[in-house]
C-alpha cells in the first residue's frame, strides 16, 4: 500500500514536471490583453476556516466550492460576467417539453491520471450525491434541480440507479426533470454536479480527496493539504485547456483572524484577503486600487415571528411596517457596515440575473417621510406611550451583527418609542432558537444558490424550511409554483416582492457586497460575477 | 514507589471514564447538531446524516459503542465536520505541531523563567532584582492575544524577518513567533514562583550552615538551594506543560499553525462531537500522566516525601 502511494505520488510529480513548464517562461505577455506577465505566477489567498469537504458530492460551503472549481470541472462553467460557457460539455439541447436536457461532452476531457472523462462519470457522481449512503449535506441541491425520482432516492425509497440521469454513450449525458426549470442549465455550474472518478472513490472511500489519492478533471491538482493551515494546488497538465492557464500554483492559507490576515497581506505574504469588519473606508483611502467592493448575491434582513404563540403586536401588519420604515438603511450601510453595501427595500438583490427590482413605495421616500408614516401606522394600530411595545432582537454572536442591532434598536427607540433589547447567541444555539420560533425579531442572511430570483423568493413560500417567519400567503405560494414552469417568470417575482413589501414578514436591511484587499498585480478577478464563482485558471499576475 | 504508580494508574481509569461520560452528556445537551453549516439541511437529508454517523441510536448505545471503540481499537471515530478525516487523523496531524512549539515554549519558559527568578533572589533588592521583577510583571500582563499581534507587526510587517503565520511543515522560521508568544506569560509566572521560593530557601537553616562551612556561593546555590527551591515551580510545571503542548487556542488560531487547539475550539462551535471527545480525552490523559510525573519527581527532589 505504502509503495503504491509513493509510486503514484512520484508519477504525478513527473507529470507535473514534464507538462508544467511555467506559463510565464514561455509566454511573456497575456495572450488577450498583451500585459507583461510576472515571472512568478503563484496566487495566495486567505480562507477564514477549513472547509468541511472538497469532495464535489459533499462540498457544502462557499470556500470549499472555490477549491472544487479548481480541482474539478462540471458540465458548464461561468465566464467573468457569470454567463454560461462550455465546460466538460461543449453544449446542450433541451427537449420541446423542457423536461429533458442532453449534454454533449468534449472528447478531449481527461482525468488527472489520463483516463477520459465520460458521461458515465457524471451519472455515477449524481447518483452518488443523492444516495443516502453518502448522506451528502448538499443532496437537497439535487432536489432543487427537480431531477426525476430525486426525492425518493434521497429518502431511501428508491435506489440511486433510479435517478433520472443516463449515459447513452460516453459523450452524451441526459437529465430528465420532473418539471421544466428555466434556470436548469445555470444550476450545473454548481460544484455538487461535478463528476467524480469512480475507481478512485471506490478504492479509497472517504479518504479519496487526500492529496496522495485524489484524481480530478479540473485545471489544477491537489499536491498538499494540511487542514486548518494550508493547501497547495498546481496546474494539471492533463486538463484539456491547460495551455490557457496562466497561474501555476494556488496556495490557500487558513487565517481565522481578519486583522492578522490584513497584516500579512500588508507584509506581502498574500494576494487576496478579507477586509476586517468596519475597516473598509479607512483602507480604501490608504489603498485606493487594492481595496475592492462589489455587489454579491446575498441579503441581510430581520425576520418577524408570525407563529401563533408569538407576541400579539407581531400579527399586526401596521406594526411590522412601522418597524421596517423606522430603520434608516442609509445610516446602517454608510456608518455601521461601511463596505459599500446597498440599502435594501426588497428581499432579492438587484444584481440577480433577470430580476427587475420593483419600485416599492418605501424605497422612494425620504427617511423623514418614512418615520412620519411609521409613527402614524403605529398610532393607528393602537400602540404608543400608554400601550408600549417592548421586544428583543436576536442575533448570532458577532461584532458586526451587534453593531447593526444596536443601531436598529436605537432607531426604534428614537422614532417609535419602542424598547428593543438585544440578545446574542452562539451560532448553533441561535439556529435552533430561530428555527423553532423562540424569538421576537431575529437577524438573518441569505445567499443565492444560483443566479435567479427564486433562490431568494422560495423562502417566502409556506413550505420552505428556511421561512423562519412562518409567513404564509396563498398568492405567494401560487405565484412561486407557477414561476417554476414559466419561460419568463420575472412578472411573478416582481409581484411576490410587492406582496412581501406590503405584508412585511421580514425587514430587508441591505444587500451584501464582497469586500477584499487584492494585490494590484493580480488580474482577471470576476468582479461582475455576482455569485463570485472564480476560477484560478482565469486569473493572472502582471509584472510590476 | 512502583506500587504507588500502579495505584495512581488504577485511579486514573475511572477518572477518564467519568470524564468521557460527563463530556458526552454536556455535549449532547447543547442545542444544535454537527450538520448545521451555513445552511440547515432539510429533514430527510438530516435523517440520512444522523443514520450515517449513528446519531439516530439511543444515547446509552452511542456512548457504549464509543467507549468500546476507543478502548478496544483506539479508534476515536470519524470527524462529523471534516468529512475526509477521522479524529485519529486530526490528532495525528495537529498534535505534533502543537507538541513542537509547546515543547520549545516550555524549554524557553523554564530556562528564562528559572534563571531570571534565581538571579532576582540571589541579588535580592538590587537593581537586578527590580529589573527582573519588572520584566516578568510586564511579560505577565501581556497576554498572548496581545503579544501575538505585536510580534507580527514588529517582526513581519516592520522588519520583515519572520513569516506572520502558518507552519509550513515546521520550518524554524515559522516556529519562532508562536514560541515567543506562548512562552512569555509562562516564563513570567515561573520567574516569580522561583524568586519567592528561592528567597525562602536562602533564609533556611541548612543554607546558613552551608555558608558557615565556607562553601563558595556558587556551590551553595547549585548544590543546596536550587533543588528544594524547585518544588513549588515543579507543581506549576506539570499543568503548564500540558497546557502548552495541548495548544494555546489563541496561538494556534492567530498564527494559523494547524495545531490541535484550533481544532478543539472549532469542534465546540461546530458540535463536532467526536473531535471534541477525542481531544478532551487526550488532554485528560496528558493531565493525569504529567501530574503523576510531577509527583514522582517530587519524591526524587525532596527526600522527606515518601510514597
Amino acid at each position: 500500500m505504502k509503495l503504491r502511494t509513493t509510486l503514484m505520488a512520484s508519477s504525478a510529480a513527473l507529470l507535473v514536471l514534464s507538462g508544467g513548464m511555467a506559463y510565464a517562461e514561455s509566454h511573456a505577455t497575456h495572450p488577450v490583453t498583451g500585459e507583461a506577465l510576472a515571472a512568478d505566477q503563484t496566487f495566495t489567498y486567505q480562507d477564514i476556516d477549513e472547509s468541511p469537504s472538497i469532495d464535489p458530492g459533499m462540498v457544502e460551503d462557499v470556500a470549499g466550492s472555490d477549491i472544487v472549481r479548481d480541482l474539478f470541472e462540471g458540465l458548464m462553467n461561468q465566464d467573468a460576467d457569470g454567463n454560461l460557457i462550455p465546460g466538460v460539455a461543449t453544449g446542450y439541447t433541451v427537449s420541446d417539453d423542457k423536461l429533458t436536457y442532453t449534454f454533449t461532452l468534449r472528447d478531449n476531457a481527461k482525468w488527472s491520471n489520463g483516463d477520459p472523462v465520460t458521461a458515465g462519470d457524471f451519472v455515477y457522481a449524481w447518483e452518488r450525491a443523492a444516495s443516502p449512503e453518502l448522506a451528502s449535506p448538499y443532496s437537497w441541491y439535487l432536489e432543487l434541480m427537480s431531477i426525476v425520482n430525486v426525492s425518493a432516492v434521497i429518502a431511501g425509497e428508491m435506489t440511486p440507479d433510479q435517478l433520472g440521469v443516463e449515459a447513452p454513450d460516453d459523450h452524451t449525458f441526459v437529465v430528465h426533470l420532473s418539471q421544466p426549470l428555466p434556470y436548469f442549465a445555470q444550476m450545473v455550474t454548481h460544484s455538487t454536479t461535478f463528476p467524480v472518478p469512480r475507481a478512485t472513490v471506490e478504492e479509497w472511500g472517504s479518504e479519496w480527496t487526500r492529496p496522495e489519492h485524489i484524481v480530478g478533471n479540473g485545471a489544477y491538482v491537489l499536491t498538499e493539504h494540511v487542514p486548518q493551515e494550508r493547501m497547495v494546488r498546481v496546474r494539471n497538465p492533463m486538463y484539456w485547456n491547460n495551455d490557457a492557464t496562466i497561474i501555476d500554483t494556488v496556495v490557500r492559507l487558513v487565517i481565522n483572524d481578519d486583522a492578522q490576515a490584513l497584516t500579512r497581506w500588508q507584509a506581502g505574504e498574500l494576494d487576496k484577503v478579507a477586509v476586517p469588519s468596519g475597516q473598509y473606508p479607512a483602507l480604501k483611502e490608504q489603498y485606493p486600487t487594492e481595496a475592492t467592493s462589489f455587489p454579491s448575491l446575498c441579503s441581510y434582513y430581520y425576520t418577524f415571528n408570525l407563529r401563533d404563540d408569538a407576541p400579539e403586536w407581531e400579527k399586526d401588519v401596521r406594526v411590522r411596517q412601522a418597524l421596517s420604515l423606522a430603520i434608516d438603511r442609509d445610516i446602517i450601510v454608510q456608518n455601521v457596515t461601511a463596505g459599500g453595501q446597498i440599502p435594501a427595500y426588497t428581499f432579492t438583490p438587484g444584481a440577480t440575473a433577470g430580476f427587475e427590482v420593483p419600485s416599492v413605495e418605501t424605497a422612494n421616500m425620504t427617511q423623514e417621510e418614512r418615520v412620519a408614516k411609521a409613527q402614524a401606522l403605529l398610532a393607528e394600530a393602537g400602540y404608543g406611550p400608554d400601550n408600549p411595545i417592548s421586544l428583543e432582537i436576536l442575533y448570532n454572536t458577532s461584532e458586526g451583527h451587534k453593531n447593526i442591532a444596536i443601531a436598529v434598536s436605537q432607531m426604534w427607540k428614537q422614532n417609535l418609542g419602542i424598547d428593543a433589547t438585544i440578545n446574542n447567541m452562539e451560532w448553533q444555539t441561535f439556529l435552533e432558537a430561530r428555527g423553532s420560533g423562540q424569538f421576537d425579531v431575529a437577524r438573518a442572511g441569505w445567499c443565492g444558490d444560483y443566479n435567479e430570483a427564486s433562490t431568494f423568493l422560495d423562502l417566502m413560500t409556506s413550505g420552505s424550511g428556511y421561512n423562519d417567519a412562518a409567513y404564509s400567503n396563498a398568492e405567494v405560494d401560487e405565484l412561486m409554483a407557477a414561476a417554476k414552469t414559466m419561460d419568463d417568470p420575472s412578472a411573478n417575482y416582481t409581484r411576490v416582492e410587492e406582496i412581501v413589501a406590503a405584508e412585511a414578514p421580514i425587514i430587508p436591511i441591505y444587500h451584501y457586497t464582497s469586500v477584499f484587499m487584492m494585490n494590484d498585480a493580480l488580474k482577471g478577478w470576476p468582479v461582475n460575477n455576482v455569485q463570485q464563482n472564480w476560477y484560478s485558471r482565469d486569473l493572472y499576475k502582471v509584472a510590476e | 514507589m512502583f506500587a504507588y504508580i500502579v495505584r495512581r494508574f488504577a485511579v486514573a481509569i475511572p477518572t477518564i471514564l467519568i470524564l468521557i461520560v460527563l463530556s458526552f452528556v454536556l455535549m449532547y445537551s447543547a442545542p444544535g447538531n454537527p450538520f448545521n453549516g451555513e445552511k440547515i439541511p432539510p429533514p430527510e437529508v438530516l435523517a440520512n446524516l444522523q443514520a450515517k454517523y449513528g446519531l439516530d441510536q439511543p444515547y446509552w448505545k452511542q456512548i457504549t459503542n464509543y467507549v468500546w471503540n476507543v478502548v478496544a481499537h483506539f479508534d476515536f471515530g470519524p470527524s462529523f465536520k471534516y468529512k475526509d478525516r477521522s479524529v485519529n487523523d486530526i490528532i495525528a496531524q495537529g498534535f505534533p505541531v502543537t507538541l513542537t512549539y509547546g515543547f520549545w515554549s516550555f524549554v524557553v519558559a523554564v530556562v528564562v523563567g528559572v534563571s531570571l527568578g534565581v538571579l532576582a533572589a540571589i541579588r535580592h533588592n538590587t537593581w537586578i532584582d527590580y529589573l527582573a521583577v519588572g520584566f516578568s510583571i510586564g511579560a505577565q500582563s501581556l497576554p498572548n492575544f496581545v503579544m501575538a499581534p505585536v510580534l507580527v507587526v514588529v517582526f513581519t510587517l516592520w522588519l520583515g524577518w519572520l513569516p506572520g503565520g502558518g507552519w509550513n511543515g515546521g520550518q524554524w522560521q515559522y516556529i519562532v513567533l508562536p514560541v515567543v508568544a506562548l512562552a512569555t506569560s509562562y516564563f513570567a509566572s515561573i520567574a516569580r514562583i522561583t524568586r519567592s521560593s528561592m528567597l525562602e530557601v536562602m533564609n533556611a537553616g541548612f543554607i546558613r550552615t552551608a555558608k558557615a562551612k565556607g562553601l563558595p556561593m556558587r556551590r551553595v546555590i547549585w548544590r543546596h538551594a536550587l533543588k528544594p527551591a524547585m518544588l513549588p515551580v515543579l507543581s506549576y510545571l506539570g499543568p503548564a506543560f500540558v497546557g502548552m503542548v495541548t495548544g494555546s487556542v489563541v496561538v494556534d488560531a492567530y498564527f494559523s499553525t494547524g495545531g490541535i487547539g484550533q481544532f478543539f475550539v472549532n469542534s465546540a462551535f461546530n458540535r463536532d462531537y467526536s473531535v471534541m471527545m477525542g481531544i478532551t480525552i487526550l488532554v485528560g490523559v496528558l493531565t493525569i500522566v504529567f501530574n503523576l510525573v510531577v509527583d514522582v519527581l517530587y519524591a526524587w527532589i525532596d527526600p522527606k516525601i515518601r510514597y
